[in-house]
């Protein structure tokens, strides 16, 4: 059943693994990035109740660049290509879901740049910072009780982003090339999945709305069960509404590639 | 025998985008979108039993690879019927495509990166291939296609010989009974080419596998097809035999004499002259209204002859004129 999906999810997992140029690279723009969005938050954190300390914060933040590759905001390069060139016409030829087929790829493609990264980080603000006397600016460990929640809640958040990327890719199918949905994409994942500001940091009238979007459940959600400010019942509830959303996702996804590959059908490669 | 495919009343248009050139077009487009429908297909039918290998030439853009698109599930046609080994490829696409191969000439179905051993273990995960029967399938075709040598490389660095070769044998290794081929040969060289057709035609004779194939090359054609169908404005122009078609087209045949003396001036009821070079002259004679056999005697009978031979006009000739003759190249 699932093996003809499976295989190229492994495929595609080992190749994305192989590029560890990039991979190094990525991670050291990240780690600039992070170093500059914590020294701007350090700066405006008073000493005032924030929902989020400024060690959460912190953690967050390393996390969150580490794991760059799921809040990203490209449909899968491959994908792109074959769109272009018209080989997505052999994805039709195979006896297999195109969906599923797409998703696979999709997510082995976040998951394996995902991975080395996460590591990196860890490695480096988890061990590195405070061996060398930063530990103030470190990544913290999960909060007690925490890393057995955190890593559902992160494997289902890469199930998510997948899905997106899945449905992004949908509309690369449907309009013939990534940019109009790329923009539009780009510009809603960068804020509403926590990847540019912790969605807590933002005014208390959105956080209802944040917390409820389906973007939160890709990073926002995970990394607030690790730093502790989801626990509990809250944690669960969280997992479930990642849960609905993945499922939302999917169902979407499937119905809007089957519009544009119905469209493709018509129109000709 | 019973009918592979069967394709009745087959027809596709397209809506191709259209827009004035500069600036003032482009901007007018943003508001207002124009099209202009093209016909691809107007009215095919035709069948193909099983075991049949079938050409399909015509000029560019005559429809040749809309249909095999069509064939092969890709796309969905805009009216007509089409049956494939009793389904309807756009209907059932996962049933249908399981049991066909495709090949596209300018396209790669490898996977670019990984090496070709690698991809085919892919396509026999993709295509649920036992391993047992995948791995005497594999070592067949790695044989028959001399492939050995490269199954370690990646699919990049491959020549588009050594590639072509790995696409044929990608195409084949879930057993399908049916293959599609759009322009196996185009830009090959002559031994590639060679091996692509014999490939072809073992397949088909062997196996038995049916096999439907555009190209462009006469040589492919003559070499391969029992049966050729000749498309042109998305409608079929002759549906036969080569040599069928080889005659409908050109009633001519040439017939070379090399004289022992001066070359004389004849004249023979049902034949010109056509060149005439030292000793040798060249004749063109209508095979219908004189066979071969009389003209030679005749000829033989008045004049001392050194060397004769009979030619077939070339068939890229007989193409060009055939499609001439149809109003079948586009404007």
């Amino acid at each position: 059943m699932i093996a003809p999906y499976f295989a190229p999810f492994a495929a595609r997992f080992q190749l994305t693994l192989q590029y560890r140029a990039a991979a190094l690279a990525g991670f050291v723009t990240q780690c600039w990035w992070g170093a500059l969005k914590i020294m701007v938050l350090a700066a405006f954190y008073g000493d005032s109740d924030a929902p989020l300390s400024l060690p959460q914060t912190i953690s967050y933040i390393w996390l969150v660049q580490g794991l760059l590759a799921l809040s990203y905001w490209s449909a899968d390069p491959e994908l792109i290509h074959g769109v272009r060139t018209g080989a997505i016409a052999h994805d039709r030829l195979r006896p297999v879901d195109t969906y599923w087929y797409w998703y696979a790829r999709v997510a082995a493609w976040i998951m394996a740049r995902a991975i080395p990264r996460l590591g990196l980080m860890v490695l480096m603000a988890g061990l590195a910072l405070p061996a060398c006397g930063y530990a103030e600016w470190s990544l913290r460990p999960p909060a007690s009780d925490a890393s057995m929640l955190f890593l559902v809640a992160i494997s289902i958040g890469a199930l998510n982003s997948a899905a997106m990327l899945a449905l992004v890719g949908a509309g690369v199918v449907a309009t013939g090339n990534e940019r109009g949905v790329g923009a539009f994409f780009g510009a809603l994942v960068l804020l509403l999945s926590g990847n540019e500001i912790p969605l807590r940091l933002f005014p208390d009238w959105a956080h209802t709305f944040l917390a409820l979007q389906p973007f939160a459940s890709i990073l926002d959600a995970p990394l607030r069960i690790y730093v502790g400010d989801l626990s509990g019942a809250a944690a669960l509830r969280a997992i479930a509404l990642q849960v609905f959303w993945l499922v939302a996702l999917v169902l979407l996804g499937r119905l809007a590639t089957a519009r544009s590959l119905a469209k493709l059908e018509v129109q000709g490669g | 025998m019973s009918a592979h495919i069967r394709v009745e009343g087959l027809r596709k248009t397209y809506r191709i985008p259209e827009r004035d050139a500069g600036m003032w077009g482009a901007l007018r487009s943003v508001v207002h979108r124009r099209y202009r429908t093209v016909e691809a297909l107007s009215d095919v039918s035709f069948t193909l039993q099983r075991g049949e290998l079938l050409g399909f030439i015509g000029p560019n853009g005559a429809g040749k690879s809309t249909t095999i698109k069509i064939l092969s599930g890709i796309l969905r046609p805009d009216g007509g019927l089409c049956e494939v080994d009793g389904l309807t490829p756009w209907r059932s696409r996962i049933a249908h495509v399981a049991r066909i191969g495709v090949v596209f000439g300018q396209r790669t179905q490898l996977f670019w990166d990984l090496p070709v051993r690698e991809g085919f273990g892919l396509l026999r995960s993709i295509y649920r291939v036992p391993e047992a029967s995948y791995r005497r399938t594999e070592a067949e075709l790695v044989e028959l296609l001399r492939i050995e040598p490269l199954l370690d490389q990646p699919v990049r660095l491959l020549s588009l010989g050594q590639r072509m070769r790995c696409e044929l044998a990608a195409s084949m290794l879930h057993e399908p009974s049916l293959l599609f081929l759009d322009e196996p040969t185009i830009g090959l060289d002559a031994p590639s080419k060679l091996a692509v057709r014999e490939f072809i035609q073992r397949l088909n004779r062997e196996r038995g596998v049916t096999v439907l194939l555009t190209t462009h090359d006469m040589h492919d054609i003559e070499a391969l097809a029992q049966r050729v169908i000749v498309i042109g404005h998305g409608r079929l122009l002759s549906d036969g035999s080569f040599e069928q078609l080889r005659a409908k087209v050109l009633h001519e045949r040439l017939l070379v004499i090399d004289f022992a003396d001066v070359v004389p001036s004849l004249a023979i009821e049902g034949a010109t002259e056509r060149a005439r070079e030292g000793r040798r002259l060249t004749l063109a004679f209508d095979p219908t209204r004189i066979t071969a056999p009389s003209l030679i005697a005749r000829i033989a009978a008045s004049y001392e002859v050194e060397d004769v031979h009979v030619e077939q006009p070339r068939i890229e000739q007989v193409i060009s004129r055939f499609y001439d003759q149809l109003g079948a190249v586009e404007a």
